[in-house]
């Protein structure tokens, strides 16, 4: 296949990656783009194989790889819960970050293969943009197994820090620019090495002091680097497609990094330089439990749900922990038999990734259009009877509209208290990830139901 | 003066960055999950770069250092492929209306 029109039908797959994002406007739509999305890959991997034109034993082996990886993918895809979304998109990320360096080792190994000169004297545009793609694909690798880690639980999501940390970033950022300075000008395979063990140490080095709680921001970011390594490898191998969807999924990420940060008024630097919430607790510890709650069952929440007009459900992460979105589910169908107008609150950055409340409600077959963003919704909860508030609690604090003291100070929240009773979900009056103590609790229109956030559901099922 | 092919690539790169900026605002939040794996799901598209690497290889020696690195990022990036499309598609296919 020639030249000229391999590059026109790599052209044509990344206008329809841009047609999948573009499907992803509406969820009748969304369907049409994914597939759009699959067409897309299909025709870049079939070029691919004609324009090289070598079908020899290599090929044989390309399809048993190729066959060996969609089998896992497969596998993961079907079997993976809703609820472990995050450590998922983490672990794909992590992926194409990895693939992105193995295949700068090989245009680095082999330059002729990729025309771009040969060993030792590879074109010097070329090395630039292989040892950026490397350096970027080496960070997205390591950061996003860190990112991946802690989601999953098996290290822990506070955040490490110590001191000289940001010096120690800044020095090594400064060494990987270095480093792909004097490798154009030496083409030395050993600078080629360290750069990208620098780039790996790295990615380490900037996720470990990201709090748990700020995974959408790190996902998100992570999320941008894929793509970013992704353009870089396709200037190398000048194809288009790559450098479409590169850029693509390199602003996408970004743009959700903006989203969740504006969702806790917080600017991206202060999130990746870290230690947040971590200081904060221990005042927060002191003036509790002086204040009297109300104390409630689940006979008391049935009975105020039963009898009210209109309820908004607000979940958090507690929610997606306790896997209580089916028994949620079964609550809203009981209390909609008794006439009750329900609708969900989904504050932007409720969960460990953008949008993840919304696909484990749509898991639970709740319609996506009973459930509203912040914006949508927050006039609501004046007209509303009950809100009911599951596993969420920072995202409804009042506090960040009344004290300019307090660190979450200007985030956006649910305005719950303006309805007229409040029932908070929560297994201890313990504070949220900020550590800030929660008003909200002390009110007399606020009844706390201490459990698990599935049993208490399930419970309040019953007694309706 | 001739115009360097690097300028012709970097003009679709930064023009594609404006694509994806209007294209992802007008993603609706409730579908910013799938937007993440739809995009992990199309960044694998690198597998084109791991399939010149993994056929460089001559007729004799299938297996060279350089071809081996484009074998496993064929198979990274494949795990890649189906796994981010179709747990796309399985998210995708939850969404739904309410019953009328």
């Amino acid at each position: 296949m020639s030249a000229n029109l391999s590059a026109t039908f790599y052209l044509i797959s990344g206008i329809l990656f841009i047609l999948a994002l573009r499907g992803l406007s509406s969820p009748e739509t969304s369907r049409r783009g994914n597939y759009f999305g699959i067409s897309g890959m299909i025709i870049a991997i079939l070029v691919t194989f004609l324009s090289v034109g070598n079908f020899g034993q290599g090929l044989v082996f390309v399809l048993i790889f190729l066959l060996i990886g969609g089998l896992v993918g497969a596998f993961i895809a079907f079997r993976i819960p809703m609820t472990a979304m995050p450590e998922l998109v983490a672990g794909f990320h992590s992926l194409v970050g990895l693939a992105a360096v193995f295949v700068a080792i090989s245009a680095f190994l082999k330059p002729d293969a990729f025309n771009l000169g040969s060993v030792g004297s590879i074109k010097l545009a070329s090395l630039i943009e292989m040892s950026l793609g490397a350096a970027i694909g080496a960070i997205t690798f390591s950061g996003s197994i860190i990112a991946f880690l802690k989601l999953r639980g098996i290290m822990s999501g506070a955040p490490i820090t110590f001191t000289g940390q940001h010096i120690l970033n800044l020095i090594l950022g400064i060494s990987i620019i270095i480093l792909i300075f004097y490798l154009c000008r030496s083409q030395s395979s050993n600078l080629f090495w360290a750069l990208i063990a620098i780039s790996f140490l790295v990615g380490i080095l900037i996720i470990i002091p990201i709090g748990g709680a700020d995974m959408p921001v790190v996902i998100s970011m992570l999320n941008s680097y894929s793509g970013w390594a992704a353009a870089g490898i396709g200037f190398t191998l000048e194809n288009t497609a790559l450098i479409i969807t590169g850029a693509l999924v390199g602003s996408s990420g970004a743009i959700l990094s903006y989203i969740m940060c504006k969702g806790m008024n917080r600017s991206f630097f202060n999130v990746i330089l870290g230690g947040w919430g971590a200081t904060e607790q221990s005042g927060a510890d002191k003036n509790r439990e002086q204040k009297p709650v109300k104390n409630g069952n689940a006979d008391d929440a049935a009975f105020l749900m039963k009898n009210a007009s209109s309820v908004i459900i607000v979940p958090g992460y507690g929610m997606a922990v306790a896997q209580a979105q089916h028994a949620l589910r079964e609550m809203v169908d009981a209390l909609k038999k008794n006439g009750v107008k329900v609708s969900y609150a989904i504050h932007p950055v409720a969960g460990r990734m953008p949008g993840h409340m919304n696909v484990l409600l749509a898991e639970a077959n709740v319609p996506y259009d009973e459930v509203f963003e912040l914006e949508e919704i927050n006039n609501d909860f004046a007209n509303c009877d009950v809100a009911y508030v599951i596993g969420a609690n920072d995202v409804t604090n009042p506090v960040a509209k009344s004290d300019p003291q307090s660190p979450i100070y200007g985030m956006p929240v649910l305005d719950v208290e303006k309805s007229k009773s409040v029932l908070f979900v929560k297994r201890s009056l313990s504070p949220g990830y900020a550590g800030i103590d929660n008003d909200l609790f002390y009110r007399d229109n606020t009844l706390m139901l201490f459990a698990d956030a599935k049993k208490m559901t399930e419970e309040i099922v019953k007694s309706l | 003066m001739e115009i360097d092919p690097f300028i012709f690539r970097f003009s679709i790169f930064i023009l594609s960055i404006f694509v994806g900026y209007y294209v992802v605002w007008s993603v609706t939040p409730s579908l910013h999950t799938p937007l993440m794996s739809v995009t992990n799901a199309i960044s694998s598209v690198i597998i084109v770069g791991a399939i010149i690497a993994a056929l460089a290889g001559s007729a004799e020696k299938v297996f060279e250092t350089s071809s081996i690195f484009g074998y496993l990022a064929i198979l990274l990036a494949a795990v890649n492929i189906f796994g981010g499309f179709l747990v796309t598609q399985r998210m995708l296919q939850m969404y739904k209306k309410k019953k009328k």
